[in-house]
């Protein structure tokens, strides 16, 4: 046994201290440190973050009730909000002076910088319930002293006079939240079946896996839009909202269970999961000690990349008119009004205020399910 | 090879079964029967409905049978006669009003998957053999940023672009006097002037996936160990890359036809209506609404009828190019 | 050093770095070595010595981020002209007409070093067209007299056939008759027998030399198997961490080693060659001792209808270690899970003795039963990396059989702490991540796993196999301590002869399902009675240049279909 117990120190010695970190790292914290990585994964993380709280306080921060309508701003534009005036600090916007071209026949507005509305942090307004309980007078933004006839459209107004912005900030509610919740029950409907699929193999794993290749096969938007037109027009908001959601996450669940099934494929036959088999652990056991936690990364990441496909179901079926219906207030609904191309050549802000949420939303979330899916095994390169 | 095909073309029985009960439960959603519907219609326009014809037409569709009679009524009509039912809205047969726009759909499709591989496959090459170059990293933001976009958002913006920018109008395949004219060079060229547009808009989303997905599967078969064989054979870098890992990177690819395609049918749905081309988009969405639902069940049928061909096509080509799935 | 003109291929100096996030990581420091006209060079080292990496840096083939820093390898023609190779451009024509044409290269592991989608003629017939442009008849002419040099059965339609319709072996010689294409001066030959069964590397070898004769080759070969060295090599050179340790002729290397790394490396390699001392000085086992496990006609037949186990019996004696020996696909890993009910087999008695005297069958155990048995028979796996959840401790994993059985608090830390120190892992180490151990600790904290419960038999399935031949006595060793320690019984599945002799008591061969021999171990190596055995035992590679074997070795051909290879 001499000469052998001293060979090169290559494998069997202690490791450096920089690892010594590393080397108590858990799952997750091994996970963060990956996602780190992933610069704009991050970003996308805070700005997602910062989306869903402008939705929950939508009320506190929309200036304006996102209903309110006003003759007079018939296709106002955005007021540009400047921080200077006359050299000293006031945060305002120039009052609008409204003119009827005779030629056109249309209302044109011009930004009056002789007349600055002066723009205030936590102005009072017209009392309301944040989150609808939290009585407030107040608003993050808006005018100081406002008088009948000023105005505060920053990103301008729609045909009836209403102020996009607050109709935007409004609208992330539905539209975000309906990505949260289709992909709650997607979720739940595609671990189950995944799970059901997986685990029991043989022929049930077969059928389910038809099924979710049939379901695939078909073009989603026909199918939505035959199921959404379905939807009688005099159900109340709130039952529309989750049949839409319904519908939408009704398809969205096949790739988290593929997902699932193939995570508990490969994995029943590692040895690490027949070593707890034999050392007496029931597959409840299994399932819950060493399944769940090996797949519940990937699920995460697969479930951040689900909400981006809801959220635009949601707008392309509201948008086409057979999903959600004034007055609810969504994306796609927002975007309603910018299908006649002549009122976007008129007025482009009903187009692209929208879009932009729409996008920036969509682009976030899915930088993040790339940063999350690209963390998801963080054995692979320790 | 034969085997392979006739167990794919088996396959696709059941799925062709279950795509035409889904379309047949649509049909059936709103309340009420469609000839309570057509009453309605009829009367509403002052018209009265001769109780012989009611009754003829309750005989003819099965309406006091039990469902699974209908279906079989609806499914016989279509297989044995060709029949899929009558438009009320329109008061036409349904036949009469689908097989052009459903050309129109196919060949918009089928003109925008040409569109996506021809250009996908290129990018996702130099975006992969240049990883982590200006240009990957350009690829990678732009296709991030199309997927981003929805397809309708896409085609809003270029019909904005186009008026504002351009003073064009679009809408259509075809100029004004085009429409309803014969086909003829001019019309070949007038449709070719039109299309590029929405095939562009329909095609910028799959094209980003599939750049993503090219230059992944790229990336993947560039460190497999049968490029070094190669490259110790003495090949040069260019045709080593073109005859191996591109090669084996475009089998995948050939296999996300299944999902592509389908996508390409959603988009060209939605692009079409909102950019009113005479395909089967406008229609369904106007069916839909008038819940006039034999005609939209028929086209979500035949949409979906294509698509599975689609795919089934796309299964027998990677059978074709893959030994591996030919042989085992 | 003077050039003489034997010499082909003069390496000097030799740099190739690899940059990572982290550092420069050396992976052939300062390398010097020539390869002679016609002869054989070894390349010998374990994982990580950067061996393999010399070899692609010769045709500048190193993967990326892979770049040589310095150093020259300048290859002589037979016409006298010379080229420095390390000067070349990577890209270049100059360094493409040498790759191929003037040194050849072949790998480690044919299917995947091979084009899944090209026919193998195809593939065979490039360097043809590349090199000479050769018009396709006269190439399809070419590379059915290359399969035939190779000895591929049927060239005639093997030819237009794909990777994946071959045997491993087969694969190798298509890989062969690649490199072979354009008449190239010099073979490298990087592990190229590292993934075949043994007889199977027997046949390789056999053909590497003669085709090496019959066309005045030089071969350059990479490989960490002492055995194949001493087999095949005139010239040695050990490598260490990307540093030329040793250099000389195979028999000064292995009969006379100046440097300490190779003589332990010879030491680790020459020990498995016996059996181990405490084995030797142990009292011998009683043969009259009441079996621990008896199997009876055990038989498994998977749904595909391939019979795995076949009418296998064989008992294991209290305290002995019986081992399990065959090539891949000959059921042994199946018939050590059935042992275990992991896998149900369809036939036979598993009759296990346990501490009271009562015999179960544990084939027909139900499920409470067989939990209790699970404690008593356990298993140590052959992947140190896919055996342990990544996703705990090494505490919580040494832990789990004894919280299962129902220890918990004070007592469970300190059992961990007495096994971990049992096994050789300072219980410091208790909340580390299985990531943060290497190959042979890995297989330390497995073996804790194993014994946690105080077991009396275990199954070892290829415990040593992914492990370097340092590492492999050592856990071996340490095995065998603890079956003295704790009275264990082991069944010893392996398809490394070396191991088995090493520490097995008895051993039986496995040949496609079914048991061939059984018998003392010494009586099984030294006279075998199955032709299999013979043929299994004489392909063996043997560490020592003055006593080579193999080509002198016995051949079995299966009375029904022929041997794979």
């Amino acid at each position: 046994m001499t000469d052998i117990t001293q060979l090169p120190p290559a494998t069997e010695t202690d490791i450096d201290l920089r690892d010594q970190n590393i080397a108590v790292a858990g799952q997750w914290r091994l996970f963060w440190l990956k996602f780190k990585k992933h610069k704009i994964a991050l970003v996308s993380l805070v700005v997602i973050c910062c989306m869903y709280l402008i939705a929950a306080f939508a009320d506190f921060i929309a200036p304006l009730d996102p209903n309110a309508t006003n003759a007079r701003f018939t296709y106002a534009p955005p007021q540009g909000l400047s921080l200077l005036h006359e050299g000293s600090f006031m945060p305002h916007v120039n009052q609008l002076k409204m003119t009827l071209n005779t030629e056109s026949m249309r209302r044109e507005f011009e930004a009056d910088p002789a007349k600055p509305l002066a723009v205030g942090f936590f102005v009072p307004a017209k009392p309301y319930a944040m989150l609808g309980f939290i009585p407030m007078q107040t608003k993050l933004f808006g005018l100081v002293n406002a008088k009948p006839g000023d105005s505060l459209y920053v990103m301008g107004a729609d045909r009836l006079g209403r102020d996009i912005f607050s109709r935007v900030v409004h609208g992330a509610r539905i539209s975000l939240s309906i990505g949260l919740v289709g992909v709650l029950m997607s979720l739940v409907l595609g671990v189950t079946i995944g799970g059901i699929s997986g685990f029991f193999g043989g022929w049930v794993d077969l059928g389910i896996q038809r099924v979710i290749e049939l379901l695939r096969s078909i073009p989603t938007i026909p199918l939505w839009m035959g199921l959404a037109a379905a939807i009688p027009v005099g159900w109340p908001p709130l039952r529309t909202y989750f049949v839409i959601t319904l519908i939408v996450s009704l398809l969205g669940w096949t790739n988290l269970a593929r997902e699932v099934r193939g995570k508990f494929l490969s994995l029943r036959g590692e040895d690490f999961v027949t070593a707890a088999r034999l050392d007496g652990m029931s597959e409840i056991g299994i399932i819950f000690h060493h399944l769940v936690p090996s797949f519940m990364s990937h699920i995460i990441a697969t479930v951040t990349l689900a909400i981006p496909t809801m959220i635009l179901a949601e707008t392309a079926l509201s948008f086409l008119g057979v999903g959600l219906q004034p007055p609810i207030i969504s994306w796609g609904v927002l975007l309603q009004e910018a299908q006649n191309i002549r009122a976007v050549a008129q007025a482009p802000w009903l187009l692209f205020t929208p879009a932009a949420a729409i996008v920036i939303a969509v682009l976030s979330l899915n930088f993040l399910g790339d940063g999350l899916r690209d963390a998801a095994d963080p054995y692979e390169s320790v | 090879m034969l085997p392979y095909i006739a167990r794919r073309l088996v396959f696709a029985i059941p799925t062709l079964l279950a795509v035409s009960i889904i379309a047949f439960i649509i049909i059936q959603l709103p309340p009420g029967d469609y000839l309570t519907t057509l009453m309605a219609d009829w009367a509403s326009q002052g018209g009265a409905v001769e109780a012989g014809t009611v009754a003829a037409m309750r005989e003819r569709y099965g309406l006091d049978q039990p469902m699974y009679f209908q279906y079989y009524k609806w499914m016989a009509g279509i297989l044995l006669h060709g029949d899929f039912g009558i438009s009320f809205e329109l008061g036409k047969p349904v036949t009469e009003l689908i097989w052009s726009r459903l050309g129109f759909s196919l060949m918009l499709s089928l003109l925008t998957l040409c569109f996506v591989w021809a250009v996908a496959i290129p990018i996702g090459i130099l975006s992969a053999v240049r990883q982590y170059s200006i240009s990957d990293y350009t690829v990678t933001f732009l296709a991030f940023f199309f997927l981003a976009v929805p397809d309708f958002l896409m085609a809003l913006g270029a019909m904005y672009v186009m008026s504002v920018w351009f003073g064009q109008s679009v809408g259509g395949l075809f100029s004004p006097e085009y429409v309803d004219a014969g086909w003829s060079f001019g019309k070949l060229l007038d449709l070719a002037n039109h299309v590029w547009l929405p095939v562009i808009v329909i095609g910028l989303g799959s094209l980003a996936a599939l750049v993503r997905i090219m230059r992944a599967n790229l990336l993947d078969e560039l460190s497999k160990p049968y490029v070094t064989t190669a490259r110790a054979k003495g090949i040069s870098e260019f045709e080593l890359l073109i005859r191996y890992p591109v090669r084996l990177a475009l089998n995948p690819l050939i296999s996300t036809i299944g999902w592509i395609l389908p996508a390409v049918i959603s988009g060209e749905i939605i692009v079409s209506v909102v950019m009113s081309l005479p395909t089967t988009g406008p229609l369904l969405l106007r069916a839909l609404l008038a819940q006039d639902m034999y005609l939209a069940g028929s086209l979500i049928l035949l949409i979906s009828v294509l698509t599975i061909i689609g795919t089934l096509i796309s299964d027998i080509l990677l059978a074709m190019t893959d030994p591996r799935i030919r042989l085992t | 050093m003077s050039m003489t003109n034997d010499t082909i291929l003069k390496v000097d100096d030799l740099k190739t770095s690899f940059k990572t996030r982290t550092g420069v990581f050396k992976a052939v420091d300062g390398v010097s070595f020539e390869l002679k006209r016609g002869k054989t060079l070894c390349v010998v080292g374990e994982s990580g010595s950067g061996k393999s990496v010399t070899a692609r840096s010769i045709l500048q083939i190193v993967d990326k981020p892979g770049t040589i820093d310095g150093g020259s390898i300048v290859l002589t023609r037979q016409d006298g002209s010379q080229v420095d190779l390390a000067k070349l451009n990577p890209r270049g024509e100059e360094i493409r007409n040498v790759r191929g044409r003037e040194i050849a290269m072949i790998f480690q592991e044919p299917m995947s070093s091979l084009s899944p989608v090209h026919r193998i003629g195809e593939q065979i017939g490039e360097g043809l067209r590349i090199h000479f442009g050769t018009p396709k008849a006269e190439q399809r002419e070419r590379v059915l007299d290359l399969l035939r040099q190779v000895e591929i059965p049927r060239p005639e339609t093997a030819i237009d056939r794909y990777t994946f319709e071959f045997s491993g072996g087969m694969r190798q010689r298509v890989m062969i008759a690649m490199a072979l294409a354009c008449n190239p001066q010099i073979l490298i030959a990087d592990e190229p027998t590292t993934a075949l069964d043994v007889t199977t590397q027997a046949e390789i070898l056999d053909l590497i030399k003669r085709l090496q004769q019959s066309h005045g080759m030089s071969v350059l070969f990479i490989t960490h198997d002492m055995g194949v060295v001493a087999e095949i090599a005139d010239e040695v050179l050990v490598m260490y961490r990307g540093k030329v340790m040793e250099h000389g002729t195979v028999d000064e290397v292995f009969h006379a080693p100046k440097d300490d790394y190779t003589k332990r490396l010879i030491g680790s390699v020459v020990r498995l060659e016996r059996k181990a001392e405490i084995r030797l000085k142990r009292a011998e086992i009683a043969e009259d001792a009441a079996p621990l496990l008896e199997v009876r006609n055990m038989s498994l037949t998977f749904p595909s209808g391939l019979k795995a186990v076949d009418d296998v019996s064989l008992i294991v004696r209290p305290g002995e270690t019986l081992g399990i020996v065959g090539e891949s696909g000959s059921g042994k890993t199946t018939m050590g899970r059935c042992l275990l009910r992991i896998y149900d087999p369809q036939m036979g008695e598993i009759n296990y003795r346990r501490a009271d005297g009562t015999v179960i069958d544990m084939r027909t155990a139900d499920k409470p039963q067989l939990k209790e048995l699970r404690r008593e028979v356990r298993m140590i796996f052959q992947d140190p990396v896919g055996s342990l959840s990544p996703r705990k401790t090494v505490a919580q994993i040494i832990a789990e059989p004894l919280k299962l059985a129902g220890m918990r608090g004070k007592e469970l830390d300190e059992r961990v702490a007495e096994l971990m120190q049992q096994v050789g892992l300072e219980p410091a180490w208790r909340e580390r991540y299985p990531h943060a151990f290497s190959g042979g600790q890995r297989q330390r904290i497995g073996i804790a796993r194993a014994i946690s419960v105080k077991p009396r038999l275990i199954i070892a399935d290829e415990a040593t196999s992914a492990l370097d031949v340092s590492l492999r006595s050592q856990v071996l060793d340490l095995m065998m301590k603890l079956q003295d320690e704790m009275g264990l019984s082991y069944v010893f599945i392996s398809h490394d002869m070396s191991v088995i002799r090493y520490m097995c008591d008895r051993v039986a061969v496995m040949y496609r399902g079914k048991l061939v021999e059984a018998g003392e171990t010494d009586q099984v190596v030294n006279r075998p009675t199955h032709d299999y055995t013979r043929a299994l035992l004489s392909a063996i590679p043997h560490p020592d240049p003055r006593d080579r074997r193999i080509q002198n070795r016995f051949r079995y051909v299966a009375p029904s279909a022929s041997v794979n290879g």
